[in-house]
């Protein structure tokens, strides 16, 4: 029925003005908010070409740098519930980025969507994205979890924090990540390679909150404590620590999940970092609706239903993530983790600071 | 020279020259990068010094010794066993030793170090056995890298060392031992020596690799020029850092190809060939025993090891999520390296036969400039190439209004750019060993360059051609970082499969993909060696 009446009203549009769609003149990408409503106004008062490039038709298309199997599932659904279609194209954000800006004006992609906030925000920075006004994601999504320009919003998070050796390490003497630069943990911390963006972001964080110096105090102190090199991945850290290499790591709490539902009995447990201060740190997957979207309507509503219960449960079962919207319950294995205090500061200081942390990280020799 | 010979020889400039330029144009993007030198890259610039450059060179230079000692030895000492000597199990070992190639470095990395470090259970199986302060070699330093690169890379080596080893036949050798010269004098005065295009070809290949490689470095966090210029542009957002970079690692690579070239200008390999003859060195008792185990070890660690760990993650994992979608993955894989395959090997082809055309010293030295130019791709860590060869077509796409960019010929090109070089390098060495005697008397009896194309060089050149085809087929379906950018829609191929289940970590799904990968580059592999095999018997 809805398609049916998309297709009659687009067919009148084009009888009407075959001459004069350019989607380029649209009035700025500033769309009006909820999907249904717009189209209702837009049956009513057809104001000729600009409106064209706003109907829902066609496919929705996704540069995606958050691999296949995390999303299919759920574009999947969002076609079933709404028939819009979701073609997608997966690659490393570095290359995609470059890509959408290259395509400029031409580009393909309605969507771009990452795994970290510093590539929202580089590509929001490049002018890539467009900002979009959204009653239903600004209700879902916490504020400090999208750009405060509107050009992305979080879908996903990714908490950050302490690993320890249930065998080894009381909690009790756990208590912020800059503690673990403390004589105590000297020869007892593990961490993975500063080339990962999850420390890049971590590290922004605390130069945002603690200026540079102490910054890199903290860094150093942390590279002097090390037991052994910096690791490739969260899942070699948290092994490591089982293994009995080192007591205290930083992880992603995912992959920490995804080795508990391997092994139940797995001598490592999560601490949530910075409780009595800033909370622990937190990095989204998330996505932005194009600058030169062809179907910025459609994008919008995919974005806009990504933020609703079912599919935001579903990023918490498919990847053991937590849900962007607070009203949400994880699953229960990462609900099992307890509840804790997220960082509030805006995740676009992991974009905008993520260079200075490179930098700084770089200069305390941390690898 | 008569006239029409001219004529046709320009015709065949033309096209190489036309194939050439293709092939460098991304590279000149890469290169143009300098023209911007902001504010933003200047600190870049300084920070790089200040803190890390030294270090990102010495580790190169020394990951680049090692890996290149490391091919030169696995691959001329198997080639050597493989082809000039008999002992049981040789005819399998053969082929197989060239397996290797079909598997990716950084899986092979990761195989590697989930064995052998600390919660791994060899160390794992050691501390129970002789308590916790046992000492270990630290397997996630140099060492260990090099280990895995020289594993994954010497069949470059061995592949090209073997042919120019089976031209050669025992002839050369026993004029050697005939003159006085001991069994080692003359493995090192004779064999290698007359080899040595060969090697170093095959050298110059696992080298580039080297430096353009990404996955097993960052598996082992090993610093070096390439993690450089990722970390530019994925960490400090700056892709004309890693541009400007990359063409350092360009110039470097340049000119070091030119200084071998120079140290071996005047030297003339040719072969007679002739005269085969195929009787080997019989190796008996232990020595038979010591080279059967010795080409054990290495098939085990570098083939055997990695396919066991894979096939007990793939069983693992199952096979319940694998969907129709599955030989839609496996049919673009083989199509691409199919087609990326032939239009290599007959573009390198080009370029080594109008290499060898006869010309005035200027258009000679064109003609050796675009080749060298052509063939340095293979240096450049694949995302960079690729985003080179992605602004060029975009280029082209606004100003020409093509719509060549997503296309599935976009793609086959940029396979072209980033392979040519693998594919050069076996028809190139084994062009250097047709006698010019041959051309000049077919070119005296009036032979047009088709001609000597079609009835000389090409017959000649069969083993090289096979060769070049079958590295490039595997190298193109083992690429990963041109086919995630440049792919059309829906066009995933198992190696896009396998990156996006390593991305996030799922070793065990992304099993199955990386298995059928090397199942099918077994066929050429094993063609490969049976045509070269049957071409030995032939002679």
């Amino acid at each position: 029925m809805y398609r049916a009446t998309n297709r009659l009203f687009i067919l009148l549009l084009l009888l009407i003005t075959a001459a004069c769609s350019d989607p380029a003149s649209a009035p700025e990408n500033v769309n009006e908010s909820l999907v249904g409503a717009g189209v209702e106004t837009a049956l009513q008062e057809p104001v000729a070409g600009a409106m064209a490039s706003q109907e829902i038709s066609g496919p929705v298309i996704v540069y995606s740098s958050r691999q296949e199997h995390l999303i299919k599932p759920l574009f999947d659904r969002f076609t079933e519930e709404t028939g819009i279609e979701v073609q997608y194209q997966t690659g490393e954000d570095g290359p995609l980025i470059a890509r959408l800006q290259a395509e400029g004006k031409q580009t393909f992609a309605d969507v771009l969507y990452t795994v970290d906030a510093g590539n929202l925000w580089s590509a929001a920075e490049k002018g890539l994205l467009a900002p979009i006004r959204s009653v239903v994601l600004e209700k879902n999504i916490p504020s400090h979890l999208r750009d405060p320009q509107n050009r992305w919003f979080g879908l996903s998070v990714r908490a950050r924090t302490i690993a320890y050796s249930t065998e080894r390490v009381d909690p009790a003497s756990l208590s912020t990540y800059e503690a673990l630069a403390d004589e105590q943990w000297r020869g007892r911390l593990c961490l993975r390679t500063s080339r990962k963006v999850y420390n890049m972001s971590l590290v922004a964080t605390m130069i945002e909150r603690l200026g540079k110096e102490a910054t890199q105090e903290i860094v150093e102190g942390w590279v002097d404590n090390l037991a052994t090199r910096v690791f490739s991945s969260d899942a070699l850290l948290i092994e490591a620590i089982a293994a009995g290499q080192c007591d205290v790591g930083l992880v992603n709490t995912y992959y920490l999940g995804q080795l508990q539902s391997e092994n139940p009995d797995i001598p490592v447990a999560l601490f949530w970092a910075n409780q009595q201060s800033s909370g622990v740190h937190v990095n989204i997957s998330g996505a932005g609706v194009t600058q030169y979207a062809k179907n910025p309507l459609a994008a919008q509503r995919l974005l806009e239903w990504l933020s609703t219960e079912e599919p935001q449960t579903m990023f918490s079962a498919l990847n053991l993530e937590y849900p962007a919207n607070p009203a949400i319950e994880p699953v229960d294995l990462v609900a099992s983790w307890g509840e804790f205090r997220q960082d509030s500061l805006n995740v676009e200081i992991a974009g905008r600071l993520q260079a200075e942390a490179v930098m700084l990280m770089d200069r305390a020799d941390y690898r | 020279m008569n006239l029409m010979l001219s004529g046709g020889s320009w015709l065949w400039r033309g096209l190489a020259l036309f194939a050439a330029a293709v092939v460098i144009f991304p590279l000149l993007i890469i290169i143009a990068q300098w023209a911007t030198v902001g504010t933003g890259e200047q600190a870049i610039w300084q920070h790089l010094f200040e803190t890390k450059l030294d270090r990102l060179a010495v580790n190169t230079l020394m990951l680049v010794i090692g890996v290149g000692t490391g091919v030169v030895c696995l691959g001329v000492s198997l080639a050597w066993l493989t082809t000039l000597c008999d002992f049981p199990g040789r005819r399998f070992f053969e082929w197989a030793l060239m397996l290797p190639l079909a598997i990716p470095g950084y899986v092979m990395a990761f195989v590697f170090l989930g064995i052998m470090n600390f919660s791994g259970p060899v160390q794992t199986f050691l501390r129970n056995r002789f308590g916790p302060e046992l000492w270990f070699p630290d397997v996630q330093g140099a060492l260990g890298v090099i280990i895995i690169l020289s594993l994954v890379l010497y069949p470059y080596v061995y592949m090209l060392a073997r042919s120019a080893f089976l031209n050669q036949g025992r002839n050369l050798i026993d004029a050697g031992r005939l003159l006085g010269l001991s069994r080692q004098q003359a493995f090192f005065k004779i064999v290698i020596p007359v080899a040595r295009p060969a090697i170093i070809a095959g050298l110059a290949l696992a080298l580039m690799e080297t430096l353009a490689d990404f996955g097993a470095v960052s598996v082992f966090n090993y610093d070096t020029f390439t993690t450089a210029i990722y970390n530019a542009w994925y960490g400090l957002f700056n892709l004309t850092v890693a541009a400007q970079l990359a063409s350092l690692l360009l110039l470097f690579v340049g000119v070091t190809l030119i200084l071998e070239k120079q140290s071996r200008r005047h030297a003339r390999y040719t072969q007679d060939g002739a005269n085969r003859n195929k009787s080997e060195f019989q190796l008996t008792g232990r020595f038979a025993l010591a080279a059967c185990v010795y080409c054990s070890a290495i098939l085990f660690m570098a083939f055997l090891l990695p396919l066991a760990q894979l096939t007990a993650w793939m069983l693992e994992a199952g096979f319940a999520e694998q969907d129709d979608r599955f030989l839609g993955f496996l049919g673009h894989t083989l199509g691409l390296g199919t087609i990326a395959g032939m239009l290599a090997v007959v573009v390198a082809m080009l370029l080594a036969f109008v290499k060898r055309l006869p010309g005035s010293a200027f258009t000679q030295r064109i003609s050796e400039l675009s080749i060298r130019l052509a063939t340095l791709g293979y240096a450049l860590p694949g995302s960079v190439l690729a985003v080179g060869i992605m602004l060029g077509f975009t280029f082209l796409d606004r100003n020409l209004g093509t719509l060549l960019y997503g296309s599935v010929f976009a793609l086959v090109i940029a396979y072209c750019c980033r392979f040519l070089a693998v594919a050069y390098a076996p028809i190139d060495a084994g062009l250097e060993q047709v006698k010019p005697t041959v051309i000049d008397a077919a070119r005296s009896l009036g032979a047009t360059p088709g001609r000597l194309l079609r009835q000389i060089y090409i017959p000649l050149l069969r083993p090289g051609l096979i060769t070049a085809f079958t590295i490039v087929f595997v190298d193109v379906m083992k690429e990963m970082p041109a086919t995630l950018i440049m792919r059309p829609f829906g066009w995933d191929t198992l190696a896009v499969r396998i990156y996006s289940m390593t991305a996030e970590g799922q070793w065990e799904r992304a099993a199955l993909p990386a298995v059928t990968l090397i199942a099918i580059g077994l066929v050429p592999v094993y063609l490969l060696i049976r045509n070269a095999r049957g071409g030995r018997h032939r002679g």
